[in-house]
């Protein structure tokens, strides 16, 4: 192993893989514009960015889950192509996603060796299985008996499992995507022992993470990806926190300011004491006794981590999700025990995280979504009207400035930026009071992003709404936002006005602290 | 002022112009194309097929499977099933005929004869407690839909054999002494030459596309089926949408099973014996996706009516009842084929017409890209 750093590549150790002016557009979002990316052999390569800025598709690439649009993946010199994750997995390239893929209700061994059973003379030779996997799972230091149960293990475990079965298919390259946001301190301690040993087997690894500094202690290489592009690259021996910070977040395109001249009102929307407990962690409360008051025309940011809590606040509040103690108040009066409709009703509405699962209706026309909350607006008596329905879709349609054929067009057809605008116009048809909005800035372009803030923007100064978005972007805390509220693991753990700058954000909401 | 010209121009493009297919319009009018297919055929085959009487026998067949259908359709719009559709139908049948026979309080030692509109009443009452218990157990209990409606069709089935201990009830034209006469008028009469039956199922169907189209219950219902979260989260109580959907399909059941035993002027406790399946085939070959949000009631009628002229068809030419399964299986097998055609089909055109409104401008690198520059040039040549 050379570990005499000079030039930013090949010292360090040969480049095995390296992607070339790659390039990868959804319709007409372009998730990577020409991204150059070197992984070196037995060493680590991080990955950072903001949410969006494409690490995750640029992984997809690489593990062959997606193909790119232009551009070439070389490895080992040779120009290939995946069509498919086995063929990337040939080669030797296995990833690990965030969310693990293991079947909980079976054994290690048969997770380990699920699609690639070794049989024998008389079917599976299990004997064999079980021997393989307690040796792989042997070299990793973690002794798991080969027949216990996935969902018997605690998930750090289970992240070694995927690892031994990335082994098992003799991974020389192994992309981890996130895999530290789920485990506690002494679970991290585990993997990074993992990933150092799997280094000095000759193990290449490209290592995404949130958590800068702690990615900072394991990586060897930086790479730093912004709105789809490599902004900076260099090996970890030149570089800081500061410098991957600077980095990621770069120069801010506008998204404007938060807006003044108008005397905010009464306090409208009030959560007092919100706790809701984990589903999966008995004992555990992602939202931890979670109290803010936000005023007619305010606009507040809430910012975190993944995990933070953030979805889970929102959620509860809007009144989906088991809120185990605390009230949430609508002008004073108590909405807790209400019903979704029932909140919608009095002015509180909730535009989803994620759009595809909860904010749209696929089966159903543009025209259809944009109307789906506010029917009872254009109902007489039993029936629908037509004309009335068509007036509110027309309105919202030009109200939140959609691109669309019409009316009548598919919401297939609507490029992220404008289906994200169908969900917001939906929600705003109902004539709200207080608008949560959960990340309403994922998955969408830089421009579509400032439309949205300015919708809010102008939403609370001309209108007094009062607007609570949260977001995982630092740069979006300091745009619309008169102030902003940092949570981390579940509690508020600061609170800044809107002449915050971006270190002390990220340093309150734990990015920047060693775990 | 040219955005609003601009999109005119659009859907008359739509309507008229460059996207006409014949392939789509087979594809989409399948349902209507295999019943002309159906007619012709047979009235090539057989002389008395084509014929007023033979389509008026045959439309009060496919009435009984029209009217689960139905039902059906609105439960498999949600993303459901109903599987005790044919069990409601046969319990529905032998409550009426118990409820015409008489009712006794023995203590009292009368004999209660309830008028017949009381009697439909009450049945459609019982259909919808049959849909209400499958509702509940769905959407609060969180049961299955197969499961749930699984049960019901065992229980519903069991009680109805109970009440009779098997037998059938013959005697269901009531006498006018007691004033419960007029059973025969809900499927066996003609009202202007058209049998009962036929006129009911047009009715419900005229209600369910009311329903569907025209009401916000009938938009929860597409909504729930599409996506039940994000229809949650825009305020539809998709809980009870579901109930209802299943409570309607119930009610929907109790008047096939009243019509259907008006029909025959008797009411046996095995009436309806696998009816459900056949509903579920007419739902799914007039074009509905089991998955939920996609259907109409257009679309189901056909379907059975399809079934319906079919397996009469079959009857009439004299092909054996063991061929007519077969045929019958051929044709749902047939129908949920093309439905997952179109259903991938629309997912390219999606795609293709991403293409087409995402790159408004000539230099945009995505235009020359040899995946929409193809789509590109096939418009070309149609035009």
């Amino acid at each position: 192993m050379n570990e005499h750093a000079t030039s930013q590549e090949g010292a360090l150790g040969k480049v095995i893989l390296s992607a070339r002016n790659i390039a990868k557009s959804f319709g007409n979002v372009h998730a990577l514009k020409a991204v150059n990316f070197d992984v070196h052999y037995g060493q680590v390569t991080t990955l950072f960015g903001e949410n969006g800025a494409g690490k995750s598709t640029l992984m997809k690439i690489l593990s062959g889950v997606m193909q790119p649009s232009s551009g070439e993946i070389v490895l080992e010199g040779e120009p290939v192509r995946f069509s498919s994750t086995t063929e990337a997995q040939r080669q030797g390239i296995s990833i690990i996603h965030q969310e693990l893929s293991l079947a909980p209700n079976l054994s290690v061994r048969d997770n380990v060796f699920m699609g690639r059973e070794i049989v024998g003379k008389g079917g599976v030779d299990y004997a064999e299985e079980a021997r393989q996997t307690r040796q792989l799972m042997e070299e990793l230091d973690e002794p798991i008996d080969p027949l216990t149960p996935v969902e018997d293990l605690r998930l750090g475990q289970q992240q070694i499992v995927e690892i031994a079965r990335a082994l098992s298919v003799n991974s020389r390259i192994l992309i981890m995507d996130e895999p530290t946001s789920a485990l506690s301190a002494s679970e991290v301690e585990v993997l990074f022992r993992v990933i150092r040993d799997l280094k000095s087997r000759g193990v290449s690894l490209v290592y995404i993470s949130h958590h800068l500094e702690e990615a900072l202690t394991i990586t060897d290489h930086a790479v730093v990806l912004r709105d789809g592009r490599m902004t900076a690259y260099a090996a970890r021996q030149e570089i800081d926190l500061e410098w991957i910070v600077r980095n990621m977040v770069g120069e801010n395109f506008d998204l404007g300011s938060p807006p003044d001249g108008y005397a905010m009102g009464d306090a409208v929307l009030s959560i007092e004491g919100v706790t809701v407990p984990d589903a999966s962690v008995p004992g555990r409360a992602v939202v931890d006794d979670v109290s803010l008051s936000v005023r007619a025309g305010e606009i507040v940011c809430i910012y975190g981590l993944m995990g933070a809590g953030r979805t889970e606040l929102l959620e509860s509040v809007a009144g989906r999700g088991n809120m185990a103690a605390g009230r949430v108040l609508l002008h004073g009066e108590d909405v807790s025990r209400l019903s979704i409709a029932e909140r919608i009703e009095k002015g509180l509405v909730l535009v989803p995280e994620d759009r595809q699962r909860d904010g749209l209706v696929q089966t159903m026309s543009v025209g259809e979504n944009l109307s789906l909350a506010s029917i009872g607006a254009f109902t007489k008596g039993l029936l629908t009207s037509r004309g009335r329905e068509r007036h509110v879709v027309r309105d919202s349609i030009s109200n939140v400035h959609i691109k669309t054929d019409g009316a009548a067009a598919s919401i297939g057809s609507l490029s992220g930026g404008n289906q994200q605008k169908v969900v917001i116009g939906k929600m705003m048809a109902t004539h709200p009071r207080v608008v949560l909005l959960d990340e309403p800035s994922r998955g969408i372009d830089i421009g579509a992003k400032a439309e949205v803030f300015k919708l809010l923007s102008e939403g609370a100064a001309q209108q007094g709404l009062a607007v609570v978005f949260s977001t995982s972007e630092v740069g979006e805390c300091l745009s619309i936002a008169h102030r902003i509220v940092v949570m981390s693991r579940g509690r508020i753990a600061a609170e800044f006005g809107a002449d915050a700058n971006k270190e002390e954000i990220m340093a309150a909401s734990g990015e920047a602290v060693v775990a | 002022m040219s955005d609003v010209s601009q999109d005119n121009d659009n859907e008359r493009g739509k309507l008229f112009g460059g996207d006409f297919d014949i392939k789509r319009v087979l594809l989409e009018g399948r349902a209507f194309f295999a019943l002309i297919a159906i007619i012709v055929i047979f009235s090539i085959l057989s002389p008395v097929y084509f014929s007023t009487s033979n389509f008026l026998t045959m439309s009060s067949h496919v009435a009984i499977f029209g009217l689960l259908s139905l039902g059906m359709l609105l439960v498999i719009l949600t993303g459901g099933i109903d599987l005790s559709v044919g069990s409601t139908l046969g319990l529905a049948g032998v409550f009426a005929g118990f409820l015409m026979q008489g009712v006794s309080f023995e203590i009292l030692g009368v004999v209660f004869y309830p008028p017949v509109w009381v009697v439909v009443i009450l049945t459609c009452g019982l259909g919808a407690l049959v849909g209400a218990i499958n509702g509940v157990l769905i959407a609060y209990f969180k049961v299955p839909a197969f499961v749930a409606t699984l049960g019901l069709l065992y229980v519903a089935r069991g009680i109805a054999l109970l009440m009779t201990d098997g037998l059938t009830y013959n005697n269901l034209g009531g006498s006018p002494e007691l004033g419960n006469t007029g059973f025969d008028w809900l499927g066996f009469n003609r009202l202007f030459g058209i049998p009962v039956g036929v006129l009911v199922l047009a009715a419900v169907a005229i209600a369910c596309i009311l329903l569907l189209a025209r009401t916000p219950f009938g938009r929860w219902v597409y909504s729930t089926g599409g996506n039940a979260r994000a229809a949650e989260l825009s305020g539809v109580p998709v809980k009870r949408v579901q109930v209802l959907v299943y409570v309607l399909s119930g009610i929907c059941a109790a008047i096939a099973g009243l019509v259907l035993s008006s029909q025959l002027t008797s009411a046996g406790p095995t009436a309806g014996t696998t009816y459900e399946l056949t509903a579920i085939a007419g739902v799914v070959i007039g074009g509905a996706a089991l998955t939920g949000g996609r259907g109409n009631v257009r679309g189901t009628l056909l379907g059975a009516f399809v079934i319906g002229f079919l397996s009469d068809g079959l009857v009439i030419i004299g092909v054996s009842s063991y061929w007519q399964t077969v045929f019958t299986g051929a044709v749902i097998i047939l129908a949920v084929l093309l439905n997952s055609i179109q259903y991938s089909g629309r997912k390219k055109q999606q795609a293709s017409s991403d293409g087409k409104t995402t790159s408004p401008q000539p230099e945009s690198a995505a235009t020359r890209s040899p995946a929409s520059g193809s789509t590109a040039g096939k418009a070309g040549t149609q035009s």
